[in-house]
């Protein structure tokens, strides 16, 4: 049995509540845990001080009575949130030193809730990635191993799932922009949820591709993910595109019963060239869905093919135009000039040494898709075809679907470097989560199987805009049937 | 399309990112395969179609005209690399 740091949230709050255990005594088993770990690089900038400070203070509110379920949790959160006075660096040199001066409305929130914060976690730099490998801190490591192969743990949210994944923390924050929670979940062995667009406050989170991201929760169980993302969630005027609807109780809503609802198979997701161990899981996902007494019906997304090369043409614009402010003025690095450097040698000298290739390599192709005469030929043609896939999505439900079942991602986790140095393949990674977040729709990944090489699988849902209640009693009704309990065995 | 180290050049200027010249034809080689990618949008019939602009179909909230906050200037001025007497400090800009 593992020690309390490989509790859930939902187990770790009732003992916290019963008086059997103290956030102090959960904190320092999560922070003893870590400190053993540093051979996965999952956790960048640890905060064990305020971690004990803030359990200190959540074990004084548990005395009184009425915590919320988060009260005294552990949690890792991801480099992108600004935090006050730790530092926020997005994996990025050009943000090196950066402690910021507040703090984002999603920590805020957790930590108005009690939660725990032990340190922030790796990603790829500023969220462009799929394998935590564009990190200036260098990759995370999966706990996950085939054999003695190193593999990567996904990306962006590579540091929140390795950190979950090996019983760092109890939860992690991670953001969502084609797929960067939910393909590390998979390849983790966790769950992660992408809400819809405008559930969670983008305040605060270092933008990569504003009308993309979202920020979620990463957590050992449903139930888990269920809590977090109530703690997480909400309105908040700092964030013109966060929506003012209330925030149910998911944990109460949280049944798992899905009698009578209809779940969609889009044909489109099977693609040519998919590993056997996908197809197998997808099918297992369909036999569990329809002994909870869901209907299955095969769907057509037509559109789903030109989701990431859409993506790939709206996120590098926006991040062009989000990135633009690290100009070596306000916050972060400035290159070391030469005597008689002007303003702009000043921009183009701290922007080639502070910005890894990766995102270079977006800002570049996205101020081409942007500039004078590519503007339409690029640009708004992907935001049309963008327009028609979201539209793909809204058929589907005005036709009755209540869900959509997809593999999570094309594989199990590969090797660390081998889609390293070819960007084009390295992004087919995101081919079935991508689309979620071009229609700004709520999908989740649920660990659901092992594959031959004993490496976790995810199942992804897909459900209509605000319904995430419904959509984890989908999860839920997987999670119930898979029973997925493995765990990574300890190397570190 | 297809991209040359000349418009290699002019998006790395455009993007305020310094690169060598020696590094350019790597550079718009990469581009033209991500570029290569991107083309299949072509292949979609867009006629009819609005670009999208808003993820969800929601009014943007509106607020009173006034000064909310500030008088911060020192947490503002925090993490400046160079800052003085309550101004950010860059390289001489006018001569």
């Amino acid at each position: 049995m593992g020690g309390l740091n490989s509790l859930s949230i939902s187990e770790a709050r009732d003992k916290l509540r019963a008086g059997e255990i103290t956030s102090v005594e959960l904190t320092q088993a999560c922070l003893a845990a870590a400190e053993e770990a540093a051979a996965l690089n999952a956790v960048v900038h640890p905060t064990p001080d305020l971690a004990l400070e803030q359990a200190r203070a959540a074990d004084a509110r548990l005395a009184e009575g009425e915590a919320p379920a988060m009260c005294g949790i552990p949690v890792g959160i991801k480099d992108l949130f600004c935090t006050e006075g730790v530092p926020s660096q997005a994996a990025s040199g050009i943000l090196a030193d950066f402690k910021p001066t507040y703090e984002s409305t999603v920590t805020s929130r957790l930590f108005e809730a009690g939660a725990v914060m032990t340190g922030k976690l790796n990603m790829d730099e500023f969220a462009m990635g799929s394998s935590t490998e564009t990190s200036v801190y260098g990759n995370t490591v999966n706990p996950w191993k085939a054999g003695d192969t190193e593999l990567t743990p996904g990306g962006s949210s590579g540091g929140s799932a390795a950190a979950v994944a090996a019983d760092l923390c109890l939860a992690a924050t991670g953001t969502d922009t084609g797929g960067s929670i939910r393909q590390p979940a998979a390849f983790a062995g966790i769950t992660g949820v992408k809400p819809t667009y405008g559930r969670v406050s983008r305040w605060g989170i270092i933008a990569f591709a504003s009308s993309l991201d979202q920020a979620g929760p990463m957590t050992k169980t449903v139930r888990d993910a269920a809590i977090m993302l109530e703690a997480m969630s909400g309105h908040d005027p700092k964030d013109s595109t966060s929506a003012d609807i209330p925030v149910p109780d998911f944990e109460t809503m949280l049944t798992g019963e899905i009698r009578g609802k209809t779940v969609g198979i889009p044909k489109e997701y099977r693609m040519d060239g998919m590993p056997e161990a996908i197809d197998e899981l997808w099918a297992s996902g369909r036999s569990m869905l329809e002994d909870a007494g869901a209907t299955l019906v095969d769907i057509s997304l037509p559109h789903t093919k030109y989701a990431l090369p859409a993506y790939y043409v709206v996120a590098p614009a926006e991040a062009s135009s989000n990135l633009a402010r690290y100009d070596g003025v306000r916050y972060g690095l400035r290159a070391t000039l030469a005597s008689g450097d002007d303003v702009t040698a000043m921009y183009e000298k701290t922007r080639a040494e502070g910005f890894g290739d990766e995102v270079k390599r977006r800002v570049m192709i996205g101020t081409y898709v942007l500039s004078a005469g590519f503007y339409d030929a690029y640009y708004n043609h992907a935001r049309k075809v963008r327009a028609l896939i979201k539209k793909d999505f809204e058929d589907a439900f005005a036709d009755d679907i209540d869900a959509i079942l997809t593999p999570a991602t094309p594989s199990a986790a590969f090797p660390l470097g081998q889609k390293f140095n070819d960007p084009v393949k390295m992004y087919l990674n995101d081919v079935f989560t991508v689309t979620v977040n071009l229609a700004g729709l709520p999908g989740i990944s649920v660990p659901a199987g092992l594959d031959p090489d004993g490496l976790p699988l995810g199942l992804q849902l897909i459900g209509k805009p605000w319904e995430e209640g419904e959509l984890l009693d989908f999860a839920l009704a997987i999670e119930d049937r898979a029973g997925f309990v493995a765990k990574p065995e300890k190397w570190w | 399309m297809s991209i040359d180290h000349n418009d290699a050049r002019r998006v790395a200027k455009l993007a305020r990112i310094q690169v060598d010249e020696e590094d350019l034809p790597a550079l718009a080689s990469e581009f033209n395969a991500i570029l290569g990618f991107i083309e299949q949008l072509r292949e979609v019939d867009v006629q009819d179609v609005e670009p999208m602009t808003s993820v969800t179909p929601m009014r943007l909230k509106r607020r009173e005209d006034r000064i909310a906050g500030g008088g911060i200037a020192g947490k503002v001025l925090a993490n400046a690399p160079d800052a003085r007497e309550g101004y950010f400090v860059v390289p001489k800009v006018v001569e």
